[in-house]
């Protein structure tokens, strides 16, 4: 017998080995993600034969496009036959597209408009944001549309005072009679104001201290700016009558619950476009005679009615998804129905609602185009009104490519953007 | 030792419908309905004192004389010596039909897309997230018309099929052709069929009255024709399918007592084609081919461009969020779900079809109506590609050629709005009977 | 009178209550501008160039009545219209005039409550067959693919045509004309039917125009021109008498040019009542003595408007036929200044 005992357990780690070339790198990637089996497979040489089939019919002729021509038969001598784009229409019409007939020298105000909207969004979405900016908050809606529309700067200071009145009239009766009394007296003595103040103050200022800027005409509006200032408008206005909407479904009232939602089912009941024939050609009836809207305010009137709905659907899922605790606690505390509203339901609720109501924005920016077959000027109009134009009639890809390329840059982002809030705003424990 | 006593008993004063919750909310609903009430007061004031102004009258009155316009598409007998008001019933049959359509289509395309975006594959599941961003991010408006374009610009003209050498050529054995003008496919009919009958006599409309004065029955009589060859074969055909599930509840009930499943495929099969192939037979069913004849092809059925095209855009469009409804509904399915059907044995595809996907059907329905009825409301932008749906004619021409703005718009609201609210309410009833029973 | 009312937090800027007394004349002077109803667009009718100016035949008689009534022919707001919207528009007081290619119609006239005030172009309704179809009669067309657009009196006559004549046929409703000129170019109707003056527009614009014919046959009359609401005649006459005044112009020989140097006084009389040298026309209709001086300034009379935006030397390259002067066998006919 000998002593030698072979060691038949390894004592150490064999070195590991690469795995197969064809499982590693970007060959393994392509195999396990492209080819894993043969149904897959197919799947993937189909859709690279569907990609490549569009990329040879689109990019020779978007690249070997004109771009310096004054109409569609002047490029069509320039490419002789080849067929391309002609995409000088759009270098020509640029501007138009984006703003219609709107000043070019103003130009500015839209876009410090937009801006101001932008930052004036901040404080309301960050509560990290200086607290400082809810100031513009406060003012963008009074300065916002002063700047596309123009004017005297006293219309939107008498706006404001209608508020500044509202509130102070509430102060005061509700010190002196009763909460109650404030409640009712407050917004009548602002509504006052506004209907037959207001007007008078604004032309008595302005006739003394004369401050403004051009006014513009709404019917100046046009191209993608009108687009978004309906979209915009739409969206803001109908923002308080979406909540009172949504709490109006929920209350126990049943004569308030009704008619909430007879209006939301009404209103989601018929297409946009008919909502668009009442202001086209039935709101004129429906108003005092000599009252004279202009198209744009009426069509913004529907689209605000319209989105209202919508908005209050949004909201009304905030709320249902807010835990029925929440309800109970505000009781608890004791606090009434508009306390318990104000401080615990609606932050919460709207803070859910957030991605619903940027999608609802999407979705009525994109309606927006639904103008045009009323005659308004929003982009299809001006592909319309350029196709109109002896030198550029006859002419479709170009344009319609364009404005589908702005309003899915536009709404692409937004979707993105509200994804990435969905993510920030997120305080649920995970 | 405390006494109870009964607070004591108010009587009521004014201040009570303020102060006193018991009250408050009926003071309440009392102001909001007399402002309501107001409110429509003064608008039906404004309007009444508007259009006596104007000399205009509303009634419903122009909606029996003849409209005077044709309509291409039309689902019943329609001729330009027919009344406005019939204008409006094919419009919304061709509103109903167009919306029929995209509905199935763009679930099937949705539910695919929805698959495809969770594929394993990373070309696919790309592939498919382009497709949906792209869609759901440009209006819809411009799909329409984008669609009629590409059909109109891309699709062979009629004349290109003349000739020895003709340019293009219609597909399977000379049965289909896709042109400019829409797309003709053969047309079944019957050689010898049982005709039809109309229901509902209306006697306005010509050819009627020598009908009822005994004598033949014109084609124009009647509101609407019903083939009985159609009703044959559906009653047949459900007769069958009828059959066909009690001959799976009895293999169900086999399969309990005995463990063993009959083979139920082929004798349901049977039960189900052979009657209707029979009844096929019994009625003379042949194809009629379209025949390049004159300016157009003649026979067949004629599906226009126009309808094509919206019908296309509009499931493409919605098919996309559909596809994103699907793709949530199936997200949503605990993991655990399909790892206990996988621990249960089953293979993938059965997991899919018994376990995930009924459970993410109650996820997927209730967004699924409501593109559904995005969809229908869409439709109504037919008129930017000519399709005649109910916005084309009751809503277009007849506003135009009448003047009557206010009833004509009033009526389209009214049959939007029915149309909506009759689908929201059979799919939620649907929704009821098939929502998880929670206790 | 002029206040402005605010709604809620939106400033809402052209909220405008105007009393109702006032009369049209009125009201366009204190407004400064006169609002007209024109298409959304039509070739070489109406149509916004590259710098947003609007610019057609059209076009050229709502400034003309600007100049005459405000003094600039740039006071004008042009409010594009669908063949839907127009005469709502016009009903409700959004627009002070139409000048939008509207046929003068009996309903038209009576039961919608407007009135024409003249006719600005002749027209008819006739149809484009490409040349290959080797059509050269509209009897011809018996079973056809005809593009219509919608909104007009067009898809009536086509219905009344083909029933007349017995024919049947296949209508393809459009809503734009730059549609339909695809639709046909494609191929996707065999024929194109709409106004004689739109189908030239339509053919010029071709890429090889000489491919296509228009058939002989007219199947309507359609009068087209501008209107105004029932009620106020004061309006309705000068909206008329500017027309008159473009087409008496031409007749008598005073075009942009040389208007100024009629205007010192010439032996004509009618020259002299209409540029106001004698008698007092214009005050007649409210306006001043130089009222029409300045809308024949704006683009000249009848036929320089007429050859500027449509005639021969243009993209549409229209022939005057019927809209010739009464005096060169037309129907172009002014009443007089007197």
């Amino acid at each position: 017998m000998s002593d030698k005992v072979t060691a038949y357990v390894r004592t150490e780690m064999l070195e590991e080995k690469a795995p197969p070339s064809l499982n590693t790198g970007p060959l393994g990637w392509i195999r396990e993600n492209l080819f894993p089996n043969w149904f897959s497979s197919i799947l993937t040489l189909v859709s690279l034969w569907i990609i490549y089939k569009m990329l040879v019919a689109f990019i020779p002729w978007a690249f070997g496009g004109v771009w310096n021509a004054s109409s569609l038969n002047e490029c069509r001598e320039i490419l002789q036959g080849v067929d391309a784009a002609c995409w000088a229409v759009i270098h020509e019409r640029f501007w138009q597209l984006m703003y219609g007939f709107y000043p070019d020298h103003l130009y500015w105000r839209p876009n410090l408009a937009l801006i101001l909207l932008i930052v004036a969004l901040v404080p309301v979405l960050f509560e990290g944001a200086p607290r400082k900016l809810l100031w513009i908050s406060v003012a963008t809606p009074f300065v916002g549309p002063w700047l596309l529309w123009g004017g005297t700067i006293w219309t939107p200071v008498a706006a404001a005072l209608g508020f500044v009145v509202g509130i102070a009239v509430y102060r005061l009766t509700a010190s002196a009679l009763s909460n109650l009394a404030g409640l009712v007296l407050g917004p009548l003595a602002a509504v006052i104001w506004w209907i037959l103040l207001a007007g008078r103050f604004s032309d008595l200022v302005s006739s003394i201290l004369p401050l403004g800027i051009e006014p513009v005409e709404s019917r100046m509006f046009g191209g993608f700016m009108l687009a978004i200032t309906l979209g915009i408008t739409g969206i803001a206005a109908s923002f308080p009558l979406g909540i009172i909407l949504a709490l109006g479904r929920q209350s126990n009232l049943i004569i308030v619950k009704t008619l909430s939602v007879g209006f939301i089912e009404f209103i989601r009941g018929v297409p946009l476009i008919t909502l668009l024939f009442v202001a086209q050609v039935m709101l004129a009836y429906f108003l005092p005679k000599g009252t004279d809207f202009d198209i744009i305010l009426r069509v913004m009137i529907m689209i605000t009615l319209f989105a209202a709905a919508y908005m209050a659907e949004v909201i009304r899922g905030g709320l249902a998804a807010l835990p029925k605790g929440q309800y109970e606690a505000a009781d608890a505390l004791g606090l009434n129905y508009w306390q318990a509203q104000r401080l615990i339901i609606m932050p919460q609720a709207l803070k859910i609602a957030i991605p619903g109501i940027v999608s609802t924005f999407i979705g009525l920016f994109k309606d927006t185009t639904l103008v045009s077959i009323i005659g308004l000027a929003d982009p299809i109009g001006w592909v319309k009104f350029i196709q109109a134009d002896a030198a550029w009639n006859g002419i479709v890809w170009e344009l319609y490519g364009f404005v589908a390329l702005v309003f899915f840059i536009i709404c692409f982002s937004m979707s993105r953007y509200s994804m990435y809030l969905e993510r920030k705003l997120e305080t649920g424990h995970k | 030792m405390t006494t109870m006593t009964d607070p004591p008993r108010e009587s009521f004063r004014l201040s009570m419908l303020l102060y006193d919750s018991r009250y408050r909310s009926m003071t309440i609903q009392i102001i909001v309905l007399m402002g309501f009430m107001l409110g429509a007061a003064w608008l039906i004031n404004n309007a009444v004192q508007n259009l006596a102004e104007a000399g205009k009258t509303f009634s419903f009155r122009f909606m029996s004389e003849p409209s005077g316009y044709d309509i291409n598409q039309r689902l019943i007998d329609y001729s330009s010596r027919s009344t406005h008001a019939r204008a409006a019933v094919v419009g919304i049959l061709n509103t109903l039909l167009v919306a029929l359509m995209g509905c199935i289509a763009a679930t099937v395309l949705g539910v695919i897309l929805g698959i495809l975006r969770l594929s394993k594959n990373w070309m696919v599941s790309r592939l498919a997230a382009v497709y949906v961003e792209a869609m759901r991010n440009v209006p819809v408006l411009l799909w329409i018309v984008l669609t009629m374009a590409i059909m109109v610009e891309f699709m062979p003209a009629p004349r290109e099929f003349r000739g020895e050498e003709p340019e293009a050529r219609m597909y399977l054995f000379d049965s289909v052709a896709i042109t400019n003008r829409g797309v003709y496919i053969p047309e079944p009919k019957f050689a010898n069929g049982l005709g039809d009958i109309p229901v509902a006599i209306s006697l306005r409309s010509e050819g009627c009255e020598s009908y009822l004065e005994g004598g033949e029955l014109a084609d124009s009589c009647g509101l609407f024709q019903i083939s009985l060859d159609l009703w044959l074969i559906i009653a047949v055909l459900l007769a069958g399918i009828f059959t066909a599930k009690l001959n799976v509840k009895r293999a169900n009930r086999i399969q309990a007592a005995t463990g063993e499943r009959p083979n139920t495929l082929w004798v349901n099969l049977a039960v189900i084609i052979l009657p209707t192939l029979a009844v096929l037979w019994y009625l003379g069913f042949y194809l009629d081919k379209p025949e390049l004849k004159g300016f157009n092809f003649r026979g067949g059925i004629h599906m226009r461009n126009s309808l094509i095209a919206l019908w296309l855009a509009l499931s493409l469009y919605t098919a996309a969020f559909i596809a994103e409804i699907v793709r949530a509904g199936i997200l949503a399915i605990p993991k655990g779900q399909s790892e206990a059907a996988a621990a249960l044995g089953l293979r993938q595809g059965k997991i899919m079809r018994l376990v995930i996907l009924p459970q993410a059907w109650r996820v997927i329905f209730p967004p699924l109506i409501s593109q559904f009825l995005n969809l229908t409301k869409n439709s109504s932008l037919a008129i930017a590609v000519g399709y005649m749906d109910v916005t084309g004619t009751l809503g277009g021409i007849t506003l135009n050629q009448t003047g009557r703005e206010m009833e004509t718009v009033l009526l389209l609201m009214l049959v939007y709005l029915v149309i909506s609210l009759s689908i929201s309410s059979v799919m939620n009833a649907y929704n009821r009977r098939n929502a998880l029973k929670e206790r | 009178m002029k206040k402005s009312v605010f709604l809620g937090a939106l400033t809402i800027a052209g909220l405008a209550a105007t009393a109702s007394v006032a009369s049209t004349l009125d009201d366009v002077k204190a407004r400064g501008k006169l609002n007209c109803g024109v298409s959304t667009g039509l070739v070489g009718f109406a149509a916004p160039d590259a710098n947003g100016r609007w610019n057609g035949f059209d076009v050229a008689v709502c400034r003309a009545v600007a100049a005459a009534v405000l003094g600039d022919s740039d006071a004008v707001n042009f409010v594009p219209t669908t063949g839907k919207t127009r005469f709502t528009a016009l009903a409700s007081g959004e627009v002070d005039m139409l000048a939008r290619n509207t046929t003068w119609t009996f309903t038209r006239d009576v039961d919608l409550k407007f009135e024409f005030v003249g006719v600005n172009y002749y027209d008819g309704q006739g149809f484009m067959v490409p040349k290959s179809l080797g059509v050269s009669s509209a009897k011809e067309l018996d079973g056809a693919t005809v593009c219509i657009q919608t909104g007009t009196t067009t898809e009536l006559n086509l219905a009344d045509y083909f029933r007349s004549n017995n024919m049947s046929y296949e209508p393809v409703p459009i809503e734009t004309n730059a549609e339909a000129q695809q639709q046909f170019l494609a191929g996707a109707c065999d024929t194109l039917t709409t106004d004689a003056s739109g189908l030239a527009a339509t053919r010029a614009a071709f890429e090889n125009p000489d491919d296509f014919v228009v058939l002989p046959e007219i199947i309507s009359k359609e009068p087209l021109g501008p209107l105004v609401r029932h009620g106020d005649n004061q309006w309705g006459d000068i909206v008329r008498w500017v027309l008159n005044g473009l087409i008496s112009a031409e007749e008598l020989g005073i075009t942009s040019a040389n208007v100024d140097e009629l205007a010192k006084g010439t032996n004509n009389p009618e020259i002299n009542r209409m540029l106001g040298t004698e008698g007092n026309l214009g005050e007649m209709l409210g306006l001043d003595k130089e009222w029409l001086i300045r809308a024949i300034k704006v683009a000249g009379n009848y036929g320089e408007i007429f050859e500027a935006n449509i005639g021969e030397k243009t993209p549409l390259g229209l022939s005057r036929g019927l809209n010739a002067q009464w005096t060169e066998g037309g129907l172009i006919y002014s009443p007089p200044f007197r």
